[in-house]
């Protein structure tokens, strides 16, 4: 099936990407080649096979519940690209809080 | 000026002829005549190096430490506290983290001294290092050459000679294929072998770090220092890790080397191939059983990897959206700072992926394309089982071609996938691999690929060590570099 730009634009938005009308018209022949080239595995049975998800599967591996020291605030917000007492800022999520 | 070994080093300073400091700034020397023209670090942390290495030479504590003194890069997707770490990317341009992925602190407590970051394709996205946001890394050996990808910096720099070995990641032949474009052992252990806390995740299920060195030998040394469990990983195996440096050199009698009866050989160059055909018939002549396998799924593997390492990496990279660290956009919205942050801080080939991922993810395209692929991997890994039970390695050319010219494959971002085709199935498999190279065409590298059972590197170096004896093509020297 071919994937037009409308989907690609709409599967763009679902990964908050935003793409240049340029980007688009070369991004959707290209991707049409690739999940055509993925379409081979529709030509083989795979009827009953469990699927991988990782090469040797490990259950729950967790580490002892042991308190550790972790981060300082101060090392954890060094690359925020905006911040104010002590938290990141961001534009505001709700409508009429005003920008950042 | 010669280039030593992990290995001479060691010997001549544990012998009190040489100090930490001599090699280091021979590295540096070297990164200051040639990197200009070879761009394969992104960083380069002259003060901190020479602080490490006279530290080194100062303190009784490192006296026995395994590799005390040797010189080393890191791939930039690994991070390093308090030094740019940017995976090249633009997102991550300004990026300092605040901690060492454990590779680093491991090779830290080993004495061996960083002195910089090198060059890759953005997110470890590539098979050229062509998509670096910053620049584009030559091959030693052609300067209009790629020096393969993703990990293309940290090969280039083992390959010229800059520093005896390097870290890359290898999540669809990462580190094996930049180390058959450029002449460099390259191995991918097991997953699970190395922590991957702190790799930056592209495709975690696939993800591995390794070495880049001169000989298999020396990745012994290295894998040594850097393998074993970490709490901080969840995924990081608690198999013992033997010493890799014993018995490396019992040689290869009896042991049985699989080569594939069907190969799927399209793009296959001759030279590669015969190459590859002589490297077999070495070991054989070296008391090594060859004999014929099947892995019949293997021409699916580029299909079911292309849609899981971009599912994965779509989920990883949903992280960067600029609020805690990274680029951020100007916008007036919350959602128009992710989308703005996100486009301008992603090049094509990462929006690419993540858009594939996406799609394959999304509802109503799940099960005709990420539950199928993950279907074809049990296919894939059950191959290999049963490939295993009839031989101990499997041999293959590490890539179809010998490096091709920057540029070429840029604009056909299939093409360029299915350039790593003999690569990818032993990530969907988890297998240890490793590249070792085998001969040039036309004056550029090949490799021959070595791949083992679960668990088993030590029989990988084992027979590429053997093979290093007995090699004796013509091994021309780099036109950029100042190895020999």
């Amino acid at each position: 099936m071919k994937i037009t730009d409308e989907t690609v634009s709409h599967v763009a938005k679902l990964a908050r990407l935003w793409l240049h009308p340029q980007e688009l018209s070369q991004l959707v022949p290209q991707l049409n080649d690739i999940l055509e080239y993925a379409a081979k595995l529709q030509s083989v049975s795979l009827d009953g096979v469990e699927p991988t998800s990782h090469p040797f599967h490990e259950v729950n591996v967790v580490r002892p519940d042991v308190p550790r020291e972790s981060l300082s605030r101060v090392e954890a917000l060094r690359n925020a690209p905006d911040q104010d007492q002590g938290m990141v800022r961001v534009p505001a999520v709700l409508e009429g809080g005003g920008g950042a | 000026m010669s280039t030593p070994t992990v290995k001479e080093i060691l010997r001549s300073i544990a012998a009190g002829e040489t100090k930490a400091r001599d090699w280091v700034e021979q590295s540096l020397r070297a990164i200051r005549e040639i990197d200009g023209r070879l761009k394969a670090f992104l960083l380069v942390d002259e003060e901190q190096a020479l602080a490490a290495a006279d530290r080194i030479d100062r303190a009784k504590m490192y006296q026995h430490a395994p590799l005390r003194g040797v010189p080393y890069a890191a791939k930039d997707n690994i991070v390093t506290r308090g030094v740019r770490t940017t995976a090249a990317s633009r997102i991550l341009e300004n990026y300092i983290p605040p901690y060492n992925a454990t590779v680093i602190d491991k090779l830290q407590q080993a004495a061996a001294v960083m002195v910089g970051k090198t060059n890759m394709d953005e997110f470890a996205m590539g098979s050229s290092t062509e998509t670096s946001a910053f620049q584009k890394t030559a091959n030693p050996y052609g300067e209009d050459r790629v020096p393969g990808g993703s990990s293309g910096g940290s090969a280039a720099a083992v390959a010229a000679g800059l520093v005896p070995f390097a870290l890359g990641s290898d999540t669809g032949g990462s580190i094996r294929q930049p180390a058959a474009f450029t002449g460099c052992f390259g191995m991918k252990p097991t997953y699970g072998r190395v922590s991957r806390y702190g790799l930056i995740a592209f495709a975690s299920s696939l993800d591995q770090i390794g070495p880049f060195t001169r000989t298999a030998e020396d990745a012994a040394l290295v894998l040594n220092a850097i393998c074993g469990h970490d709490p901080l990983d969840s995924t990081s195996s608690r198999q013992p890790v033997p010493n890799f440096a014993d018995g490396i050199d019992r040689g290869v009698k009896g042991v049985r080397v699989g080569i594939v009866r069907h190969l799927p050989e399209e793009g296959l160059e001759p030279g590669v191939k015969a190459a590859v055909h002589r490297a077999i018939q070495q070991l054989e002549a070296e008391g090594a059983e060859v004999v014929e396998i099947e892995l019949p799924h293997m021409e699916y593997a580029v299909a079911t990897y292309y849609l899981i390492a971009p599912a994965e990496a779509s989920s990883n990279l949903a992280r960067y959206d600029g609020v805690r660290y990274g680029r951020r956009a100007e916008a007036s919205s919350l959602i128009e700072m992710y989308e703005r942050s996100r486009s301008e801080g992603f090049g094509m080939e990462v929006k690419r992926r993540i858009i594939i991922g996406t799609y394959a993810l999304s509802s109503g395209y799940y099960d005709a394309y990420y539950k199928r692929a993950q279907q074809m991997r049990t296919l894939i890994r059950q191959d290999y089982e049963r490939a295993f039970e009839a031989c101990d390695v499997i041999a293959m050319p590490t890539a179809p071609t010998t490096a091709f010219k920057l540029g070429e494959k840029l604009d056909n971002p299939l093409q360029m996938y299915l350039n790593d085709i003999y690569t990818i199935p032993a990530n969907l498999a988890g297998l240890p691999g490793a590249s070792v190279p085998c001969g040039f065409v036309d004056g550029l590298p090949v490799g021959l690929q070595l791949i083992g059972r679960p668990f088993d590197e030590a029989t990988i170096l084992r027979v590429a060590h053997a093979y290093e004896q007995v090699r004796d093509f013509a091994w021309p020297k780099p036109v950029l570099g100042v190895a020999e």
